[in-house]
């Protein structure tokens, strides 16, 4: 950058760019709007809850939705944007965790999980965590045992990836509204676990 | 292209700042840039892997130093400039300072021809390519070997699409690799499975 000196303000620069494009008719009035809708009460992590909670009551949906992860979504009405082509649900076991990033820019199955947290697009997990899974998960607060094997997943392509965690073994019998109320954003993308001693036991909610 | 935005192990990062909240943006610039790259994807001016490579082509320090909406932005408002919505001279007055923007693009280039698809289970070797344009390999995976786990449908070729090089299309192929073979001696031991497209990829030996 040859001219660093004298940049103008960030939220004028947004401004400029909205008007250029305004203007040209490319943007239409009131898609703020839309977005923020689509960003606050439809891509949230209640989607993909719902979904874990489901693939841990039945067995016959948690097997299609690991061979298909789209078709078995759209069954719970979740939908994906048209790039999006190709959603694969990584299960976690006792025994096996599985975490996703995105090393290149930031790509998320946001659709279903959330929009992608600050921490994921910063340069320092998608540098660290794909060499030092292990060291960076327990520095997040999750230390796993040597016997936990990790499988990183790195998302550069249009396939999605979704973790469908280890289901918690003191849950059984709880309700799929019950269950969705435990599974985070974090745990879908591998950075947390739900069963103790990852995280403390729960009375189940209402 | 061998860009900044390349960042799968490097080395040199401190601890992530792990922080949990449900607070998406933190200044509602942050909102409209986001909303503004969905609405140009959707009314077509760019599609998602010019709109990735535009982010790729900033200059390295301003890359570095930017937030991620501010990358968000300054995509959008390069790929306005490069395909004739506004002037570089336009936004910088409405903007009322320097706007920088990306740096130009080098050619693009097609899907190979002469690639089969790979099997479940085969020994594959990713390319030892260095190719100018836009490229969804990163660079920690050029010239290793993994084994290949699963299969994708067709996506759009990045490395075409990018430079607007017609529709090729291609599966991707989850490739597994051992960190051990990725940095041998320097790094935790864990499997890394990366989406390969086709032709990125040969037997290996």
């Amino acid at each position: 950058m040859n001219s660093s000196d004298n940049i103008a303000d960030i939220a004028r620069r947004v401004d400029a760019v909205e008007a250029a494009a305004l203007d040209q008719g490319l943007v239409r009035p009131g898609h703020l709007q839309q977005f923020t809708h689509k960003v606050e009460a439809e891509w949230t992590p209640a989607v993909g809850a719902a979904i874990v909670a489901h693939a841990w009551s039945n067995p016959a949906f948690k097997a299609r939705l690991l061979k298909n992860g789209i078709a078995a979504a759209a069954e719970l009405g979740a939908t994906m944007p048209p790039h999006h082509r190709h959603l694969v649900v990584l299960e976690n076991s006792e025994s096996l965790h599985n975490l996703i990033c995105c090393t290149l820019c930031s790509c998320t199955a946001y659709t279903v999980i959330g929009m992608p947290p600050d921490w994921y697009k910063d340069l320092e997990y998608r540098a660290r965590v794909v060499r030092e899974s292990r060291t960076v998960l327990t520095e997040m607060g999750m230390a796993l045992p040597e016997s936990m094997e990790i499988r990183v997943w790195d998302t550069t392509a249009d396939t999605r990836y979704m973790v469908l965690p280890y289901r918690p073994p003191h849950t059984a019998g709880w309700s799929e509204k019950q269950l969705a109320a435990l599974v985070s954003k974090e745990s879908m993308i591998g950075t947390a676990r739900l069963e103790p001693p990852y995280r403390a036991e729960e009375t189940k909610g209402a | 292209m061998d860009g900044i935005h390349d960042l799968g192990g490097k080395q040199g990062f401190g601890p992530v700042n792990f922080v949990i909240s449900k607070e998406i943006y933190h200044h509602p610039w942050q909102l409209k840039a986001n909303a503004l790259s969905a609405a140009l994807v959707a009314a077509g001016l760019f599609n998602m892997d010019e709109y990735r490579h535009a982010i790729e082509r900033m200059e390295p320090r301003h890359y570095l130093n930017a937030s991620y909406y501010e990358r968000v932005l300054t995509a959008c408002a390069s790929l306005c400039v490069e395909k004739g919505v506004t002037t570089a001279a336009e936004l910088e007055k409405l903007a009322g300072g320097n706007f920088p923007l990306a740096r130009p693009s080098a050619p693009g280039r097609h899907a190979r021809k002469d690639v089969a698809d790979f099997a479940v289970g085969e020994r594959v070797r990713v390319r030892n390519e260095f190719v100018p344009g836009h490229v969804r390999m990163p660079g920690y995976i050029r010239g290793k070997t993994g084994v290949v786990v699963q299969m994708s449908p067709p996506f759009p070729f990045p490395d075409a699409a990018a430079h607007q090089l017609g529709h090729d299309m291609e599966p991707t192929f989850d490739v597994r690799f051992d960190t051990a073979e990725l940095w041998p001696d320097s790094s935790d031991k864990a499997t890394v499975t990366v989406a390969v497209f086709r032709s990125y990829l040969e037997k290996a030996a």
